[in-house]
């Protein structure tokens, strides 16, 4: 077991790891934060996607001890406080959730392309959102409150 | 609630709003609040309300069964057949019960027991372990030494048909010690082939067709569709000495308790069953099955909390799976359009299992005097299947609605006017009229009619469902004297939103918002919810629901009548506040009403009634079927790529009913969700066998496709308000039957843009090119 250090939403948290452990079992796993999902575990379905650096990635498929210096945000860090950043609101008022499994997922990827893109087409929103795997079908209601969120006019 | 059998007569609206509402009088039992106003006239039901989960969802606080963590909680995995047919000689688990760490051994395959040591199945459960950590039980596993007779197999349900086809149940053999009752072989069998059933069978199809002017047949093929819910099936069994509880991913906590109670031999009241936020089943989570049986033995030998959650390869192979079929159907009609005969034929595969019919639709959807059907289930070396969204009726449809599509053709008369002679559903003319407005029906061209390598098409099809209601299904609502509000039950939120309809249907009542109302479900400690199946949870709960929430209401009154001295007659709530009818007082905040209870609470347990006029007829002891005219029409826009056979589905015009709609914000996310598993089931989704090893080549997300964001087509949902007058809320279901009409409806689109019919699924580039004859004809995968 190694010692390691990480920064999760602005905190560094040491925790002791196997060489094997990913991101996402150390998230879910000695960090408690289960907002992150495993629903395929190799990087196939996105629902457990993450910010490095602000960048959206699978966490699935990053080794813990590869994170080295960069900063991970996970859905339990994206509100500041009670403060719900839009496109969480626009999830909520567009019903962009059914039974909620991929939702953490689908947000961190909708508000990553926001952060970067802030009026993003529907197909830039296609596009950003193209590797999650929802089994419910919030497709529609997803593209249509990252449209919202954005100011944008839903289609 | 019991009522005494008394009744009273209402004057109820019945009739769909859109061709209009009549006034009927209806007998209905004394007791049950008064009848519900239109949508229009209502101030939370018929609203689109966010769902009341919504914030933990976006959060990442809402609780799945996978976040669940208990003190000393223990890890299981599952060693699985690497092989698909196979006698175990030995097992030698000893190397793994000395692995530092392991606490817990359950052999299921155990050799020497004829009943146990078949395996028919890659992927059969054959010994689990639990030990401290997930890593620990996993490399336990690779220590278990399992000396496998490998006999002959079959995954192909075509070969599995021949008479030299291995045998997947032998002579004699006829169940393993664990698996649900309901997908074991229970007919004569002649090879691997169960002996037919056949349902609804009437007149004389033979004589029948000899009067058609026309018949239309044809040979139909469905592919074997998996559930992948994006959480796993999953427990957490927690076995103690004053009783099991067990935290489950299920569509159904009341029946799994009660399978738990009666396999395990315990009290009803000594086992509790929790499942808090629900990350989709489909139909696959509908019951306990082996892995929650494992994980429950595993607990009580271990004497901790395990637990167990599949991998995604476990979800492939074992959690169920939607049957694949082949389908001969044939069609006789007359001249006017009037059909004359109906004869089915179908072989299907629920893998190791039965359930691999195709429904009722070709039985039921139209008028036909002459009928006839055998549907055959055919066993193979593969995972059961289970039900999956409008089990039966979704191939089904994919045969019948393409064969009506046909006939109309050799008619000459249009599809939607060949269906208004022989479709009695007044609710599905209607849906068809709206339809083929919003569509732009009227454009439609002759099949194969654009210019160029890109040929666009229109197609319709419909769906047929019953409209099922669960009457063990009971919930309580509690008034508290500081005004706060509590509706309970053991109803499951799967993702639909349940709560927050019970939310809505308690703030109606009682006249206040549904951010006001407490909702606590998933527990079956609280009253006996029904199931999250057969699209009939609103249908179940909602009744007694605001049955419940009247009563509170009315014992509310009572005491404040007695302290306003006024009729309890007199008083109505509403916005917040209780209102004295045809006096000055001034308005009563409710929790100032509150206030003047007796007591600290109040409630009431309210169960579901039968229908106002009675059900069509009981589906065992605990539900019913209502009707059977839960409609669904769809039309599907495509462009058609002729030159690399890809098929891209551009718009979807879904108009469905469900009775009373109760949100139309959450059946919109339902009909879209029924819509894009339709459209992925018509386009991409196909379990691959290797019929020389006899395992499953894309047991994974990425090889096994799913219709994505990038796939998904403009999704236009209309709903229409049907009020039928049935009961205290009036709503029905409508999951599956926002399923069904998808795949045909794009086949029949596809062929109306390339005139070519597709009878296979999934309608690959591969197989439209083979369809055009650009390319050789597939082999069929199983």
């Amino acid at each position: 077991m190694a010692e390691i250090v990480v920064s999760v939403n602005g905190v560094d948290r040491t925790l002791r790891c196997e060489p094997q452990t990913t991101l996402a079992e150390a998230l879910r796993g000695a960090l408690e934060l289960t907002g992150t999902k495993i629903a395929c575990n190799r990087g196939a379905c996105s629902a457990c996607t993450v910010w490095l650096d602000g960048e959206p990635v699978c966490a699935c498929m990053l080794l813990l001890a590869d994170v080295g210096e960069r900063s991970v945000t996970t859905i339990e860090g994206l509100a500041d406080g009670n403060n719900l950043q839009p496109i969480q609101r626009a999830f909520i008022d567009y019903d962009a959730i059914q039974c909620g499994f991929c939702t953490p997922g689908l947000v961190m990827s909708c508000a990553a392309l926001l952060k970067d893109t802030p009026h993003p087409t529907t197909e830039q929103i296609r596009t950003a959102i193209g590797g999650h795997l929802c089994r419910c079908g919030t497709y529609p209601h997803v593209i249509e409150a990252t449209l919202a969120a954005a100011g944008g006019v839903a289609e | 609630m019991i009522n005494d059998g008394a009744l009273q007569t209402e004057r109820l609206a019945v009739g769909i709003l859109s061709t209009g509402l009549t006034e009927i009088d209806r007998p209905v039992p004394a007791g049950e609040p008064p009848p519900l106003a239109p949508n229009a006239d209502l101030k939370v039901i018929g609203r689109r309300t966010p769902r009341i989960d919504a914030l933990a969802k976006v959060t990442g606080a809402a609780r799945f069964t996978v976040d669940v963590k208990l003190p000393g909680m223990l890890h299981a995995r599952i060693l699985r057949s690497p092989v698909p047919h196979a006698r175990i000689r030995a097992i030698d688990v000893s190397a793994a019960g000395r692995y530092p760490g392991v606490r817990a051994i359950e052999v299921i395959a155990a050799s020497g027991d004829p009943s146990t040591a078949a395996i028919r199945y890659a992927g059969e459960p054959i010994v689990a372990i639990a030990a401290t950590d997930a890593s620990i039980a996993e490399a336990a596993l690779g220590l278990i030494h399992v000396d496998y007779e490998t006999l002959p197999f079959v995954v192909d349900f075509e070969q599995a048909r021949e008479a030299t086809a291995p045998l997947v149940y032998g002579d004699g053999e006829e169940r393993r010690a664990l698996q649900d009752e309901w997908i074991l072989p229970y007919l004569p069998r002649n090879g691997n082939v169960q002996q037919a059933v056949s349902a609804g069978n009437r007149g004389d199809v033979e004589s029948g067709l000899q009067q058609a002017d026309v018949i239309v047949s044809g040979d139909f093929r469905t592919n074997v569709q998996t559930h992948c819910c994006l959480e796993p099936h999953g427990i957490v069994a927690d076995w103690r000495p004053d009783g099991l509880t067990v935290y489950a991913s299920t569509q159904f906590t009341a029946g799994v308790r009660a399978t738990l109670a009666q396999e395990f031999d315990l009290p009803l009241h000594r086992v509790r069953v929790i499942v808090s936020a629900m990350g989709g089943g489909f139909g696959s989570k509908s019951s306990l099955r082996d892995y929650g049986r494992i994980a429950v033995r595993l607990s009580r030998r271990a004497n901790a909390p395990v637990r167990l959650v599949l991998d995604r390869k476990e979800e492939q192979l074992d959690s169920g799976n939607r049957p694949g079929t082949w389908q001969r159907l044939r069609i006789g009609a007359r001249q006017d359009g009037s059909l004359a005969a109906i004869s089915l034929t179908s072989y299907g595969t629920a893998g190791v299992g039965t359930g691999a019919g195709v429904g009722n639709i070709a039985q039921a959807l139209y008028t036909c005097p002459n009928f006839e059907s055998a549907q055959y289930d055919v066993f193979v070396n593969a995972g059961p299947g289970s039900a999956m969204r409008g089990p039966g009726n979704t191939p089904g449809a994919f045969a019948l609605e393409q064969t009506i599509d046909e006939l109309a053709e050799r008619l000459q008369l249009d599809p939607l006017k060949l269906r208004d002679g022989i479709d009695p559903s007044t609710v599905r003319r209607e849906e068809r009229r709206i339809g083929a407005e919003r569509a732009g029906w009227n454009r439609r061209h002759a099949p194969g009619a654009d210019a160029g390598p890109i040929k666009r098409g229109l197609g319709v099809a419909q769906s047929l469902w019953s409209a099922n209601v669960q009457t063990n299904a009971a919930c309580e609502v509690r008034l508290y004297r500081d005004g706060s509000v509590e509706i309970l039950s053991s109803v499951q939120d799967i993702g639909t939103g349940i709560g927050t309809i019970l939310a809505q249907v308690v703030a109606e009542e009682l006249g206040l918002r549904p951010a006001q109302i407490t909702v606590r479900i998933g527990d079956t400690e609280f009253p006996p919810g029904g199931p999250s199946y057969g699209s009939r949870t609103t249908a179940s709960i909602t009744p007694p629901a605001r049955t419940a929430a009247y009563r509170v209401r009315e014992m509310l009154f009572q005491q404040l009548a007695g302290k306003l001295g006024v009729p309890a007659s007199t008083l109505f709530a509403h916005d917040g506040v209780i209102s004295v009818r045809g006096e000055t007082k001034p308005d009563i905040s409710f929790c100032e009403a509150a206030a003047a209870l007796r007591t600290d609470r109040i409630s009431a347990v309210c169960s579901r009634q039968d229908d106002y006029m009675g059900f069509r007829h009981a589906a065992g002891p605990d539900a019913a079927m209502a009707h059977q005219d839960l409609g669904g029409v769809q039309f599907a826009e495509v462009a058609v790529d002729t030159e690399t056979g890809i098929v891209r589905v551009e718009r979807v015009v879904a108009v469905q009913d469900c009775g009373r709609p109760m949100n139309p914000l959450l059946i919109e996310s339902q009909v879209q969700g029924g819509v894009l598993m339709g459209l992925s089931y018509a386009l991409f989704e196909e379990r691959v066998m290797d019929r020389h090893t006899g395992l499953m080549v894309n047991p994974n997300l990425e090889q096994y496709k799913v219709a994505g964001s990038r796939e998904t087509p403009a999704i236009d949902v209309v709903v229409l308000e049907n009020y039928q007058g049935q009961s205290a809320t009036d709503a029905y279901g409508i999951a599956e039957p926002s399923n069904i009409a998808t795949a045909p409806a794009i086949a029949n689109a596809v062929y109306n843009a390339i005139g070519v019919r597709m009878r296979e699924l999934p309608m690959t580039p591969a197989r439209v090119l083979a369809a055009l004859g650009k390319v050789p004809t597939l082999e069929h995968a199983s």
